[in-house]
């Protein structure tokens, strides 16, 4: 069972008097425990494609699964708890919850999700250690420079181990060494725990690193690469 | 319960984000309520006092008589059973506090001038606290028993009179036959009064005296007895009701004086009018300060939806910042309510005033009444009002689509 299907979707956008098409009959499988990275230029579609499958924006017509499950025509309470149980994600910017401490922005989508303190505090504080944050985990966002918050909200989006994790940009605010420590634990993830990895990204570094990269330009795929990951 | 938690803790840090901004909806609440328990209390006082004043002119909690008494209160409108018997079936009952009298219209006369009054001959050991009358404030002295022989007339009675204590006037009223009784008296005492009113309306004669001086044997015109609170008369009602046949009528006492009963009930409507007033105009600001805080915070918001918090999480949020907000507010609110009014609680002196306050049946002193009901009511209104205000913010915030308040741009 794929872990992510599109299927002849179709998203359009009214800018003023112009009309925008962010998505255009496209169409993608995505298997089980696969790592994808999405590429465009800007406004090609990628992060509409990410938001569609995540179930933040829904599609004019088309047909949008998460296993198997049709996500384009559940209520707002069905996605936002299919978010919550399956889904991990990585925004472009403002990730984090101002008012919540590093740690406490890692452990928010599990005390959501009903997950024991103790097991919430296990799991937040090997995760900040991963991501190098160790010792600041009472720090607020505040405190912290773009590359440490955005380092919070990656392991936000995988410390609660959903199957599918959607990253927009989640190198864009790091140092190249960062970047590839963030990379290999996305990898280890998926060797792991086979979990999903969707990524949209400019980044060449990352795109070097994926065994899948689908090209997009103007809503359509234009690119679909199997390579083998450095 | 965990989720509770994250709600109460994100709506707590939320709160204290903007410290001034709170600060001021603090205060503004923190002053509202205190001004809703301050202005009920003083007027829960003043109808106290005309309560207790319009109480302590006689009609006591529940008050027995002839069923022609009222429309004719003449001394052959008696209660048929004898004082003695009577007194026999009240001890037995059990009253906090009762007493039998006879009450008729006289006249009582100076030397210099006369004035119709209405006559009270009482046993002075059980109307001790049931009347106006206090029997430490009296220039001489007050009747000493029921077969006493003096009278006891108002400080302005004596004045219109230009009599004092030591000098002599004249009781004349009728007896059961029709014929004029009447009997000169040695003015004992002089009384005070919270309303000059009631200076001139009554004169106090021993109760054997005036029996004898109207011929009524051992026979009273009512019989009157109070309970713990006038607003819950119904005890005493049914008990006094129990101590006679239906040759007698058994009144509470707003029944007697639709005036004060009327008064009671409007005073608690206002009570609450006042209430409702007060969180109206605090609402606008309470209102407001969610909208801004929802505004500002629109992207954290879809960044909360999207990371999988269902929208009525979010609502929930937004109605417990609003609670908590309101819950210091009426603590501090309650707390500056209590401070003020507890050193005024020996009165407030509105002598300024006065003469219209006496005309609604009130004295120049007010004494605040904080009632636990009244508090809770504030403090209920409040909160119950304030949920239904905070709604509207709070449904607006949970129905952001996340994607576009987390795109929003300032």
């Amino acid at each position: 069972m794929a872990a992510v299907r599109c299927v002849d979707v179709c998203k359009t956008y009214i800018q003023g008097d112009q009309e925008i098409k962010a998505l255009d009959h496209l169409s993608i499988e995505i298997e089980a425990g696969g790592f994808v990275c999405l590429s465009s230029p800007s406004g090609g579609g990628k992060t509409t494609l990410l938001n569609a499958i995540g179930g933040l924006d829904k599609p004019d017509s088309g047909e949008v699964w998460i296993e198997d499950q049709r996500i384009d025509t559940m209520s707002k309470g069905e996605l936002a708890d299919l978010r919550l149980r399956k889904i991990g994600f990585v925004f472009q910017a403002y990730n984090l919850i101002p008012v919540l401490t590093a740690r406490e922005n890692v452990e928010f989508v599990m005390q959501v999700q009903g997950m024991r303190p103790a097991e919430r505090r296990e799991r937040s504080t090997a995760l900040l250690e991963e991501v190098g944050l160790a010792g600041l985990e009472d720090r607020r966002p505040a405190q912290m420079s773009g590359g440490q918050q955005q380092r919070v909200a990656v392991a936000r989006a995988i410390v609660s181990r959903p199957t599918l994790v959607l990253a927009d940009e989640p190198t864009a605010n790091l140092d190249s060494k960062t970047s590839d420590g963030l990379m290999d634990l996305f990898e280890e993830l998926n060797d792991n725990h086979k979990t999903t990895f969707v990524i949209a990204t400019h980044d060449q570094r990352v795109m070097a690193h994926v065994p899948r990269l689908v090209r997009m330009l103007d809503g359509r795929i234009v690119d679909d690469i199997e390579q083998n990951a450095a | 319960m965990h989720k509770l938690h994250v709600l109460l803790m994100l709506a707590w840090r939320n709160l204290w984000r903007n410290h001034r901004r709170t600060g001021i909806m603090l205060a503004a609440i923190g002053v509202g309520v205190w001004a809703m328990i301050f202005m009920t209390a003083l007027t829960q006082g003043m109808v106290n006092d005309m309560i207790k004043d319009g109480i302590s002119v006689l009609p006591g909690h529940v008050l027995a008589h002839h069923p022609d008494y009222r429309d004719d209160p003449n001394i052959n409108n008696l209660i048929p059973t004898p004082d003695s018997e009577l007194k026999k079936r009240f001890d037995a009952a059990g009253f906090k506090q009762w007493a039998t009298r006879i009450k008729v219209p006289a006249v009582v006369t100076s030397e210099r001038d006369a004035r119709g009054v209405t006559l009270l001959g009482i046993d002075p050991a059980n109307e001790r606290g049931l009347t106006f009358v206090a029997y430490d404030d009296i220039d001489g002295r007050f009747l000493q028993d029921a077969a006493d022989s003096g009278i006891v007339i108002g400080r302005k009675l004596a004045d219109t009179l230009e009599t004092e204590v030591g000098k002599r006037v004249v009781v004349m009223s009728q007896d059961p036959d029709n014929d004029i009784a009447d009997r000169g008296f040695r003015v004992v005492g002089l009384f005070g009064a919270s309303q000059e009113s009631f200076e001139e309306m009554f004169v106090f004669a021993g109760k054997e005296a005036i029996q004898r001086l109207l011929k009524v044997g051992d026979y009273v015109t009512e019989a009157v007895a109070v309970g713990d609170d006038y607003r819950d008369v119904e005890p005493v009602y049914e008990k006094m009701v129990g101590l006679f046949d239906d040759d007698v009528v058994v009144k509470r006492w707003f029944e007697l004086d639709s005036y004060l009963g009327t008064m009671l009930t409007v005073m608690d409507g206002f009570v609450l009018i006042y209430v409702v007033i007060i969180f109206l105009a605090l609402s606008f600001g309470l209102v407001n300060t969610l909208v801004m805080a929802v505004f500002e915070r629109v992207r954290e918001i879809g960044l909360m939806l999207a990371l999988g918090m269902k929208p009525s999480s979010i609502l929930g949020q937004i109605i417990i910042e609003s609670m908590l907000l309101l819950i210091i507010g009426l603590a501090i609110g309650n707390v500056l309510a209590i401070a003020s009014i507890e050193p005024l609680k020996s009165g407030i002196d509105i002598s300024i005033v006065a003469e219209g306050m006496e005309m609604m049946g009130a004295a120049s002193v007010l004494y605040p009444q904080l009632r636990l009901q009244d508090i809770v009511l504030a403090n209920v209104v409040v909160l119950v009002l304030g949920f239904f205000a905070s709604l509207s913010p709070a449904w607006r915030a949970s129905r952001y689509e996340p994607i576009e308040a987390i795109t929003r741009v300032d």
